[in-house]
């Protein structure tokens, strides 16, 4: 009984991400489909790219970014096509277009303005208040001197 | 009926809490000392009364009682003990009992060890810390209650998720939740300090180790995490960007900017309001991510907890505490005068530096982490933020963190001279330097990340090192040598963690820069080669864990012809829940991991088979124990020790610096 269970287990269980036969002869190439890979999600899954994944969809999905590659396709081709079919949802680094720059721009701009607030504010203090003395002060210091 | 004495005690655990929310609150206003110390003996109820809930769902798992709903849907009774125990953490409403549990502790221990404080302090901050009880009660009671019975007790259970199933992950969310929660003590003296409109030394004191604390669980916490992933998902990746991992991330970030930015108002009382609005949103974030992960608003791997009406639930919690914890700063900041007065260059901007770029870089992951829901809501686009977006966009950070940490450990207080400092560092920049060339020697790495991570990373590490030799005064080497053993334990924890982070540095760009990979298809008997290693496949074998079966592979690895290791890689499965998961066989060392892992059996004979050389792999893990380790060491100080905050007129406090 347990031997059925494993053995019908086993014919379920998901594939194994990056198979052995998918794996193309020309290292160059391969290392570009893994580049490419890593780029994109898988659209059935949860956050991973189709390189980590087990799902079909993804096994198809490297297997047509390769032929791609074979075909003579240049990186950016490959991706655009994937897009075309799967829509902007498969890449896992959004282009940096319309509402997107908000995202994009969001690093950069945050360290500007909170770099900026701060060396403004350590200025402002370097020289704050505290180096001079208030006029109550002084009036002491110099009630104090005289006496 | 110890399952119902258990209800009743989260409902006692409720009752308690709102009288310690508003009595203790009233008391402090009035001035009513009896009133006020009602805080005490109430945190100890709601502690002990949510504690016997705890023990109570606890024998409810051990003792595998199906008649309880929970129990049924996440246990099993042949479930080896360890995770029928961790099973009453791994589901929602268990880990909601868990969070309480850890905040009703820190209530008691601050009303314990709190005697020093100021009796109003004291009775606000209690109270604070009993309001956000109440809040997690009522979301319990009334959404998420743990001891639901079923009407007919099946004859076994349903089975905790195997991935859970792990020892890494049996301890993951225990350490993870004593970091959120424990940023609520952060955020109750925030709180508190602004009803009293005053915040000094003595308050940023108390708040210190409170916050080194909770920084330090979230760091174990997160390492664990990671660690899991890296040997249990299969693919020896340590972090994905996750939207659950991002929501404990950004509260580390936070952590360690209050953490800095407390040394600050302590030491220098400058950036008071500052440290007080980074106390908020600390806590806020935590609240933040258990919405993240309690809701399921932002799909992730972690969708085990996902629940849309609970998420509503902790939204309005969310909504109420930092709404009105911010709209309180905004009424009451200005009271908090700054008194230090320093200059551009010097350790107080040091700080600062530090926490504009921790703050801004958790911003960052929070932007990324929001966006897909932004862009789907607002402007129609359903799009995805994943890893390369967020390696863009965060690494410049902490590059930035890196190379500034050395200087700012060394500058002076008030004003710093950039010679000096620089004249102490140089022989960092030459342990950077050499780290570079080597790194550039050992070559093949696909870019500059190589080299250039372990030159930030040995800068990192040889600036901590510099930074404990300086406290050491003048004099000759071996007298100073032998006064290192009399540095104050801060000053060894502040060395330790800072030297972590650098180790950190160094196993995240060795093991992205020098990774090999081989992927194919093995006989049974087939050796290859991977980089100096030889792995041998000498049998795959089906056999039986306690509650699954498993096809295990037996390999062995072999370095210059020498044997070195047999590994067990194994595909299981559990069969009550119906999942497969893949164990890594790895063999671990200071210098690299070797990974494998086995996967399908191939149509034509022979199984497919994954090896990995991981260089540095360990070290990400290391860094992590050293940086828990120095906060740890901190902690053990005589002048930061929890219950010291009240010796704010000893002049020793200031004998470091």
């Amino acid at each position: 009984m347990r031997r059925l269970a494993l053995a019908l287990a086993l014919v379920a269980a998901p594939a194994f991400a990056v198979e052995p036969d998918e794996i193309l002869d020309d290292p160059a190439l391969e290392t570009r489909a893994r580049d490419i890979s890593a780029g994109l999600r898988c659209p059935v899954c949860r956050n991973e790219n189709i390189d980590d994944s087990n799902a079909g969809v993804a096994r198809d999905l490297r297997l047509y970014v390769r032929e791609r590659l074979v075909a003579g396709d240049s990186d950016a081709e490959v991706v655009q096509a994937v897009v075309d079919r799967y829509g902007e949802y498969v890449l896992l680094s959004p282009d940096a277009s319309g509402a997107n720059l908000v995202l994009w721009l969001a690093a950069p701009v945050l360290l500007l303005v909170a770099g900026g607030v701060a060396v403004v504010s350590i200025r402002r203090r370097a020289k704050g208040p505290e180096d001079r003395l208030s006029e109550e002060e002084e009036a002491r210091l110099r009630d104090i001197l005289d006496r | 009926m110890l399952v119902e004495l258990g209800h009743f005690a989260l409902i006692l655990g409720f009752v308690t809490a709102i009288v310690q929310m508003v009595v203790p609150m009233v008391g402090a206003q009035k001035g009513w000392r009896a009133w006020m110390a009602v805080a005490e003996p109430a945190a100890t109820a709601q502690f002990l009364c949510t504690g016997f809930a705890f023990a109570a769902l606890t024998v409810a798992f051990v003792t595998s009682d199906f008649s309880v709903a929970l129990v049924v849907a996440n246990s099993h009774s042949l479930k080896p003990m360890i995770y029928k125990i961790s099973g009453v953490w791994g589901n929602h409403e268990g880990s909601l009992l868990l969070w309480l549990l850890i905040l009703s502790g820190f209530g008691a221990a601050a009303a314990w060890f709190g005697g020093n404080l100021p009796e109003r302090l004291r009775a606000r901050v209690l109270s604070v810390q009993g309001a956000i009880g109440v809040a997690f009660f009522a979301f319990m009671l009334f959404t998420s209650n743990p001891f639901l019975r079923v009407e007919v007790p099946p004859f076994d259970g349903r089975d905790l998720n195997p991935l859970l199933q792990d020892p890494g992950l049996a301890f993951h969310p225990p350490f993870l939740y004593l970091g959120y929660v424990g940023l609520s003590m952060a955020f109750s003296f925030a709180v508190a300090a602004l009803i009293e409109g005053r915040v000094d030394a003595a308050w940023a004191r108390w708040v210190r180790p409170w916050t080194l604390a909770a920084w330090l669980f979230l760091t174990i916490g997160i390492a664990l995490g990671s660690w899991w992933a890296y040997y249990e998902l299969g693919w020896g990746g340590f972090w994905f960007w996750d939207p659950v991992e991002n929501a404990s991330f950004m509260p580390w970030l936070f952590a360690a900017a209050l953490l800095h930015s407390a040394i600050v108002t302590e030491k220098r009382e400058a950036l008071k309001s500052w440290t007080v609005l980074l106390a908020i949103i600390a806590f806020s974030f935590s609240l933040l991510g258990t919405f993240i992960v309690r809701s399921g608003v932002l799909t992730s791997v972690h969708a085990f907890a996902n629940d849309p009406e609970r998420g509503v639930f902790i939204l309005a919690i969310l909504a109420v505490f930092t709404g009105g914890a911010l709209t309180l700063y905004a009424a009451r900041a200005h009271a908090m005068e700054a008194k230090g007065v320093f200059g551009l260059l010097s350790r107080e901007s040091a700080l600062v530096a530090n926490n504009v770029l921790l703050a801004v870089a958790a911003l960052v992951v929070f932007v990324g982490t929001v966006w897909p829901l932004v862009a789907e809501m607002a402007f129609g686009r359903v799009l995805s933020v994943g890893p390369p977006f967020f390696d863009a966009a965060f690494t410049p950070f902490f590059v930035a963190l890196g190379v500034l940490l050395p200087f700012g450990t060394l500058f002076a207080w008030k004003r710093a001279t950039g010679a000096r400092v620089a004249r102490q560092l140089w022989p960092a920049a030459l342990l950077a330097a050499s780290a570079a060339l080597l790194g550039y020697a050992l070559g093949s790495g696909r870019s500059a990340l190589g080299p250039l991570g372990l030159a930030l990373g040995a800068w990192v590490i040889g600036g901590a090192l510099v930074d404990i030799w300086s406290r050491t005064g003048r004099g000759a080497p071996a007298a100073r040598l032998k006064r290192l053993a009399r540095v104050p334990r801060a000053d060894w924890g502040r060395a330790l963690a800072h030297g972590g982070l650098g180790v950190t540095i160094i196993g995240i760009a060795g093991l992205l820069a020098w990774e090999r990979e081989d992927i194919r298809v093995a006989q049974i008997g087939d050796s290859w080669q991977i980089g100096r290693y030889e792995v041998t496949l000498d049998a795959v074998r089906e056999t039986e864990g306690p509650n699954y079966l498993t096809t295990m592979a037996d390999m062995t690895l072999r370095a210059d012809g020498a044997e070195i290791a047999t590994l067990h890689p194994e595909k299981r499965f559990y069969p009550v829940a119906g999942m497969p998961t893949t164990e890594a066989g790895i063999d671990g060392g200071l210098w690299r991991d070797l990974y494998v892992v086995i996967g399908e059996e191939q149509d034509g004979g022979g199984w497919a088979v994954r090896s990995h050389v991981k260089p540095m792999a360990n070290w990400i893990w290391g860094g992590a124990i050293l940086m828990a380790l120095g906060g740890g060491l901190s902690l053990t100080d005589r002048r930061l020790r929890v219950a010291a905050g009240a010796r704010r007129a000893a002049p020793s406090a200031v004998a470091a610096q």
